[in-house]
């Protein structure tokens, strides 16, 4: 788009105010652009100008938990965590989680959340391997130890390969 | 604060400069953030989750290699002087100490390793904070430390884990990996240069953020800079790192350029510029703490374009951090008053700089480089 094309772009969600401010967001590689007044970007939390970033985030929450809340449909803005009675509105308030189960309760809300934060809902670090882990669990760890493996090789600190080889021994399956 | 006498660097292994661009980069952080299954989160937990949690890690210590006769801290145990000192060596972040107030909640503790430069920060917003604090530009190997203290300790703690979303955490921005790499630079070529805005806005655009020296909410002061990675979710540990180092060795690079702009442009001004600093420091007779960050700035420059060849980085580190108040406090056996305390930082200065500083005469010294 050009420049002159996008100063005479309608906003587009009031759709009759001029769009000022011209986002673009990359997401699960798919680039989308969205053209916003003044108004409405304000109210969304962004600026034609200034630095980006420094928006407290519980004021963040706040403006795109109420969005979130309406165009998901959850949580409900009575629904609180059974484990520590965290409300959604003490969430949006703090922008903190209460205890690990806050994060099924609010479950719907958080994806969004950590998309916009993140880029990305899906953890592809460290596979945690609980107490006692099933076959699939155990071979996502397997997978992603032999890419650490590979990786220290490729570095050639090869005392920490060492120790990643055996912690893959006592996961293999003997034969 | 006598006891930290029996943690072999005092938790300032750091200060020594050996890492590698120590001139230009003061250390490397990275810290874990940890939680336990079935216990509240620091912000909405209560007495007993909190004993339930530092119980949990202390029982585990004993089984660690890299824990084992590490020291445990309570905060609330000790007096506020000895918290403070704690934080001004950042080994504990302000929130742990109790924020503003300087109250730390009951069960709020630090771990210090007696074997490895790695802490453990216990109760604060997270259960469990694991960090890795190095001189110079050390990344993989800190991250390298703070993995295997992680693998030890997952073994036998039940991790707070999401095949989605990764390892919870109390703040959303901390989930996935809860890893925060973070590396404190000094970058007084870009800055007098005038360049820094765009490379900050680059950091930016790039994935990572930063902050001033102490952190959170801290404001840049003596041209320090932390930079760290802005998200934690969706990309690999080994990822965010390796980014991280990767752009961080080029920021390395625009500010040795910066610093040989300023020798060939403005060299007769950025001569001044550090004697005046060190002419100060030398001999002043009061010295606020920020003065004296900025000048130290000058001074650290000076120490790494060789202008003040017999200054040594570790000299400047020591000053850095036993120049702050609690650490002048411990000095002097009693609390100061702020006008006593710039006076007693002024005196401290001037002790060391005459001891490490530089030959002073016209000709000898550094002088004659010039």
């Amino acid at each position: 788009m050009t420049d002159k094309e996008k100063t005479q772009r309608a906003c587009d969600l009031c759709g009759s105010s001029q769009a000022v401010v011209h986002l673009t967001q990359v997401v699960d590689n798919q680039m989308t652009t969205l053209h916003l007044c003044q108004r409405c970007a304000g109210e969304k939390g962004l600026h034609a100008s200034g630095p980006t970033g420094n928006v407290p985030l519980a004021d963040f929450l706040a403006k795109l938990g109420g969005e979130e809340a309406k165009s998901e449909g959850e949580p409900r803005a009575d629904s609180s965590c059974p484990f520590c009675g965290l409300s959604s509105a003490n969430f949006r308030e703090m922008g903190r989680l209460g205890c690990p189960q806050c994060y099924s309760t609010f479950e719907v809300h958080l994806r969004g959340l950590l998309r916009r934060i993140h880029g990305s809902t899906q953890h592809v670090g460290k596979i945690y391997l609980p107490p006692d882990p099933s076959t699939t669990e155990k071979e996502k760890r397997l997978k992603a130890l032999r890419q650490k493996l590979h990786r220290a090789v490729s570095l050639e600190d090869f005392e920490r390969a060492a120790e990643l080889r055996d912690q893959i021994r006592t996961l293999e399956p003997t034969p | 604060m006598d006891e930290l006498a029996i943690v072999p660097d005092y938790g300032l292994g750091w200060l020594d400069a050996s890492g590698p661009s120590s001139d230009i980069v003061l250390s490397t952080r990275v810290r874990l953030a940890r939680n336990l299954q079935g216990i509240a989160f620091g912000p909405r937990s209560r007495v007993n989750d909190r004993e339930a949690v530092l119980g949990r890690i202390r029982n585990v210590c004993d089984k660690s290699q890299h824990l084992l006769g590490a020291s445990l801290w309570e905060l609330s145990q000790m007096d506020s002087r000895s918290r403070r000192i704690l934080l001004e060596r950042r080994l504990v972040s302000r929130e742990l100490v109790g924020g503003d107030k300087g109250t730390p909640l009951n069960g709020a503790s630090v771990l210090l390793s007696a074997r490895a430069p790695l802490s453990v920060m216990v109760n604060e917003e997270d259960h469990l904070r694991l960090q890795c604090l190095l001189s110079g530009l050390r990344l993989q190997e800190a991250w390298g430390l703070v993995d295997r203290l992680d693998e030890e300790l997952g073994t036998e703690l039940p991790w707070a884990y999401h095949p989605e979303f990764g390892f919870l955490t109390t703040c959303p921005t901390n989930a996935g990996t809860g890893l925060r790499a973070s590396v404190l630079m000094h970058l007084p070529g870009l800055v007098l240069t005038k360049e820094i805005g765009q490379v900050l806005a680059g950091l930016n655009q790039v994935g990572l953020t930063f902050r001033g020296l102490y952190g959170e909410g801290s404001e840049v002061l003596g041209n320090f800079f932390q930079v760290s990675n802005q998200t934690t979710l969706g990309q690999s540990e080994e990822d965010l790192v390796d980014h991280l180092d990767q752009i961080v060795q080029q920021v390395i690079q625009y500010e040795k350029q910066a610093r040989q702009v300023l020798l060939k442009e403005a060299r007769a001004i950025t001569e001044d510029k550090i004697w005046r600093a060190y002419g100060l420091l030398r001999y002043a007779r009061s010295l606020p703490f920020e003065e004296l960050i900025n000048l130290l700035s000058g001074l650290r420059l000076g120490a790494s374009l060789k202008l003040l060849s017999d200054l040594r980085v570790y000299t400047l580190n020591k000053i850095m951090i036993y120049s702050q108040t609690a650490h002048l406090e411990q000095a002097a056996g009693r609390d100061l008053p702020p006008l006593e305390c710039d006076a007693h930082r002024a005196s401290f200065v001037r002790q060391v700089l005459t001891r490490e500083g530089v030959v002073d005469s016209e000709g000898g010294g550094s002088s004659g480089d010039l």
